[in-house]
């Protein structure tokens, strides 16, 4: 008898999820905190194909899972640009350092 | 080109005239001859003036005025308009042709006896600007204007007497009239003023219209004196009359033309102008008055000019006696005598003085006439202008000057006759004779017998062209031709027959002189064509005086005269001899009455005491109490201020410090750092979900 | 105990274990290696879902691209002389209080929600289902995210180039 449910998929994605506001939240480097966002969205997409499989949606929670991971593709993309550019402008990466914010 | 206009250019061309040289005159040497070339322009244009009022308009005044300042109605006192206007009536435009001709020889006069001084055609500016200040006066219809051009012949006399500013005795001369002449103006203002709030008006006309029709000042005569008294000081100030006259014989400090344009025209004139302008509102009470000042300027001067040495002096005080004379003819109704005697003493006195200044001149600026003597034969023309002159001041058969005092004098006989008080009767003939004296001594002084310092004598010499050119034209105007056919008699003349009336009085019957009330037609005395002046009884009082008069005046000036050639030429009597005798009498005169002590004493010294007394007052009470109440304030205020830091500051800072604490607090949350906000927002996150959770 | 469970536990172990060393490992090299083991942990999870299409794309996009972007990243913006490839990590005390807090939160929302729990049988082709799905009523998602990753791409370029 199978005792893994839907219960377990999504424990396994809320913590997940909170490891990656946990890394956002701590790390320094920027490409680590890109990394954080990466958690987040893997967590969500596991929550999308748990629901998917155990919810009657067929299949357009893969179908979204899919979307998801497209549209974090082209978020790395951009994100990693504006990275390099952070850099040349800061010459460093530390999110710490970039405060101007608080101007 | 009517009249006014006419009139309105003349009365500008000085002003013009002023302007250009005052301020072209630091760049461009000929300057001064601008201000020469307008002033004849302005006597030519001043006599086709006179030509044209006295053969157009003989009988009609031309008045013409224009709103100048409309306050609109006023509470508690009426509509205010003021206005500013020309009167052209004869008198007017004589004595504008008299201010012309004079200033015009004074000028030309000036062209060669201020050669070579260092502000010259700033000099000629003034003599411009002094000009314009009297022709505004003389042609006004109103009395603000009068006022206005008035103060501003006080400010040129101010700037031309103390025109030579370097030596103190001219810059204090300058202080000294323009001080002594602001105290009769205060009484000149408060008569304007009083005369404002009761007729709303400055206009002459007016005013007299509304005091015929019975308005009167506070409604009473009284009042009436008092204001024509008030006015009257304006013309005590101006025309030196005897609390004032002190400032007269200082001016002399100024350059001679300006004295000869001072005495003659402008500036003392303006007194008896003034009086002449407002005669109609002169109750009797105040002409009697006038006429008492008058009598005691006349007297006092004279002699006083016996015992001076000062050959400007000497006519300086012959003048102030002159226009005493002219002052108390004015007070006793010798009106039209008055006037013609201002005309007249113009020509000669401007004659003397210019004369006297051609003698400084050549004398190199020697005043004293006992160092001089002689001159009759080095300068013959100068001497012949200055006897002429001296005989009319004199008052000698066949000059002019015997017209206008014999007038005079006539007219204190008839005041005689009707009145039977014989104080300006005797004053007259006495001051007339004291004339002839002290003339005639100055006379022979300066140009009969030996000369005294024959140093300067040797290098005297006759005076060029421009300087005796305007002696002869004035001693020419000595003659009795230019004014009446008759030598012995001015009333059939043009002047007093024709040109000159006295005016119509407008003060109430009750307050005149009793011969000024028109009685009832009394033809059978008078003749009906002839003229009548106030009342039947004055022409008729002033006929059967004339022929008397006549003897009389000739009498005492050739009395005078006798005793001038018997002390001074033929030297019969000494006079040190007569001094010692009337030490006292002789030293009151030659101290000049001890006016100039006296209030140097009374009124500088107890201004000073005055002055001095308030300082103490204000150093010691004033000053305390401003001491006491700042050394109270300052209590209070070190009160106040341990308050105001104690608790008032403690409160701002607390709460200052309270601000920067939470600010403090807060700004941690305020890092810039994106992570920093991402766990704010989860804890918020939190709270939020903690509020609305559902189970 | 099936082997599906045992499976799972594997699985979730794998990714968890490996998310953990991802957010505090200091070496920055460690931790997008440690990602690697994540994303193929949660692509395990997606097989044993039965979403073999999106395991598959998970294994190609996530691993083969943009774990490789994110190492490029790493390798780009850090100064490889100096051999500094070291993060720091700050505000440790607030994000663990605040992170635990707020995983208990969702932890007790998944367990006091009543979820559907239907345990639907496997398709063993959902391939083709996708890509009808994709092709018929999601068509239009589908070109606009392909617009989107063509602006990305070129938005990406631009702003690296510049």
């Amino acid at each position: 008898m199978v005792t893994v449910s839907l219960y377990h998929y999504l424990f396994v994605s809320t913590i997940l999820f909170s490891l990656g506001i946990f890394g956002i939240v701590t790390r320094k480097n920027a490409v680590m905190v890109l990394m954080g966002i990466e958690l987040i969205l893997n967590a969500a997409n596991i929550n999308f194909v748990a629901f998917a499989r155990y919810g009657n949606f067929g299949f357009q929670g893969q179908l979204m899972a899919l979307f998801v991971i497209v549209l974090a593709a082209a978020e790395a993309a951009i994100a990693l640009a504006i990275v390099l550019n952070i850099y040349k402008v800061f010459s460093s990466v530390n999110v710490d350092e970039i405060d101007r914010l608080k101007e | 080109m009517d009249l006014i206009t006419l009139s309105v250019i003349i009365l500008f061309i000085p002003l013009l005239g002023f302007v250009l040289t005052l301020f072209t005159g630091m760049n461009f040497k000929w300057a001064f001859l601008i201000e020469n070339v307008l002033i004849v322009l302005g006597f030519i244009l001043s006599v086709v003036l006179l030509y044209n009022k006295l053969s157009g308009y003989l009988d009609t005044d031309i008045v013409s005025e224009f709103n100048w300042i409309n306050l609109g109605i006023i509470p508690f006192f009426g509509e205010i308009i003021i206005k500013l206007g020309i009167k052209l009536d004869n008198v007017a435009v004589i004595m504008n042709f008299t201010v012309f001709l004079i200033s015009m020889v004074v000028h030309l006069f000036s062209i060669d006896y201020m050669k070579g001084d260092k502000r010259y055609s700033r000099y000629f500016a003034y003599l411009g600007l002094f000009t314009f200040s009297m022709t505004g006066i003389v042609v006004t219809n109103n009395v603000l204007m009068m006022y206005i051009f008035w103060e501003l012949v006080g400010l040129s006399s101010y700037l031309l007497i103390g025109f030579w500013f370097e030596k103190k005795s001219a810059s204090d001369a300058g202080k000294k009239a323009f001080i002594v002449n602001r105290i009769g103006d205060l009484g000149m203002f408060a008569g304007i003023l009083i005369l404002f709030v009761t007729y709303k008006t400055f206009s002459f006309q007016e005013i007299f219209n509304a005091v015929a029709a019975g308005q009167l000042p506070f409604n009473s005569e009284f009042w009436l004196t008092i204001t024509g008294l008030l006015l009257f000081c304006g013309a005590i100030g101006k025309s030196a009359q005897f609390p004032l006259h002190v400032w007269l014989p200082d001016a002399m400090e100024g350059p001679t033309p300006v004295s000869a344009l001072i005495h003659a025209a402008t500036m003392v004139a303006a007194g008896v102008y003034f009086i002449v302008r407002i005669f109609p509102i002169l109750s009797g009470d105040a002409l009697l008055i006038i006429a008492i000042i008058g009598a005691i300027s006349a007297f006092i001067p004279a002699t006083i000019a016996l015992t001076q040495n000062d050959i400007k002096r000497v006519l300086a005080y012959s003048t102030v006696s002159q226009l005493g004379y002219m002052i108390m003819a004015l007070g006793i109704g010798a009106y039209v005598f008055a006037f013609f005697h201002l005309i007249t003493h113009a020509f000669f006195k401007a004659c003397l003085f210019l004369g006297s200044g051609s003698v400084i001149h050549s004398m190199h600026h020697e005043q004293d006439i006992q160092k001089m003597g002689g001159l009759r034969k080095k300068m013959p023309i100068t001497y012949a202008t200055f006897l002429l002159a001296t005989l009319a001041l004199s008052g000698i058969p066949l000059t002019s000057g015997f017209l206008s005092k014999d007038g005079i004098l006539a007219g204190t006989l008839a005041y005689t006759s009707l009145t039977g008080n014989w104080f300006f009767t005797f004053i007259g003939f006495t001051v007339a004779m004291l004339t002839a004296f002290y003339m005639f001594r100055l006379v022979i002084l300066t140009f009969h017998g030996e000369p005294k310092n024959k140093e300067k004598y040797d290098h005297a010499h006759e005076s060029p062209f421009f300087m005796i050119m305007p002696l002869v034209l004035l001693s020419g105007l000595s003659i009795f031709i230019w004014y009446t056919p008759n030598p012995f008699n001015a009333d059939s003349g043009w002047v007093l027959s024709k040109w000159v009336k006295a005016p119509t009085l407008s003060v109430p019957e009750s307050a005149r002189y009793p011969f000024m009330v028109e009685e009832q037609k009394q033809e059978s005395i008078v003749k009906q064509e002839e003229e009548v002046t106030f009342s039947h009884e004055y022409t008729h009082a002033m006929h059967s005086a004339h022929v008397p008069t006549i003897f009389l005046s000739g009498f005492v000036a050739g009395l005078g005269i006798l005793f001038a050639f018997l002390f001074y030429q033929w030297k019969k009597l000494d006079p040190n001899k007569l001094a010692a005798k009337v030490k006292p009498l002789y030293n009151l005169s030659y101290n000049k009455w001890y006016f100039d002590e006296f209030y140097n004493s009374v009124f500088v010294g107890g201004t000073l005491a005055f002055s001095n007394f308030l300082r103490w007052i204000d150093n010691t009470i004033i000053d305390g109490i401003v001491n006491g109440s700042a050394t109270l304030t300052r209590g209070v205020s070190k009160v106040s201020g341990k308050f105001d830091n104690g608790v008032v500051d403690g409160l701002v800072n607390f709460t200052a410090y309270f601000s920067g604490f939470i600010g403090l607090l807060f700004r941690k949350f305020q890092t810039g750092k994106v992570q920093t906000y991402i766990v704010l927002v989860i804890f918020s996150l939190l709270i939020l979900l903690f509020l609305f959770k559902s189970f | 105990m099936t082997l599906y469970d045992i499976i799972f536990y594997l699985f979730a172990l794998v990714t968890i274990s490996s998310a953990y060393l991802v957010v505090t490992v200091r070496n920055i090299v460690y931790s997008a290696f440690s990602l690697l083991f994540t994303l193929f942990g949660i692509a395990g999870l997606y097989a044993l879902l039965g979403a073999d299409f999106v395991a598959i794309v998970q294994l190609i996009v996530y691993v083969g691209g943009i774990l490789i972007l994110m190492i490029f990243g790493v390798m780009l913006t850090n100064k490889i002389t100096n051999v500094q490839i070291k993060t720091g990590v700050f505000q440790i005390l607030p994000a663990t209080i605040g992170v635990g807090i707020f995983g208990g939160f969702l932890l007790a929302v998944l367990l006091n929600t009543n979820w559907l729990n239907l345990n639907v049988k496997d398709s063993p082709a959902t391939t083709f289902q996708l890509g009808q799905l994709l092709m018929n009523e999601w068509v239009l998602p589908f070109e606009l995210l392909g617009i989107v990753l063509l602006i990305a791409l070129l938005g990406a370029a631009s702003i690296a180039r510049k």
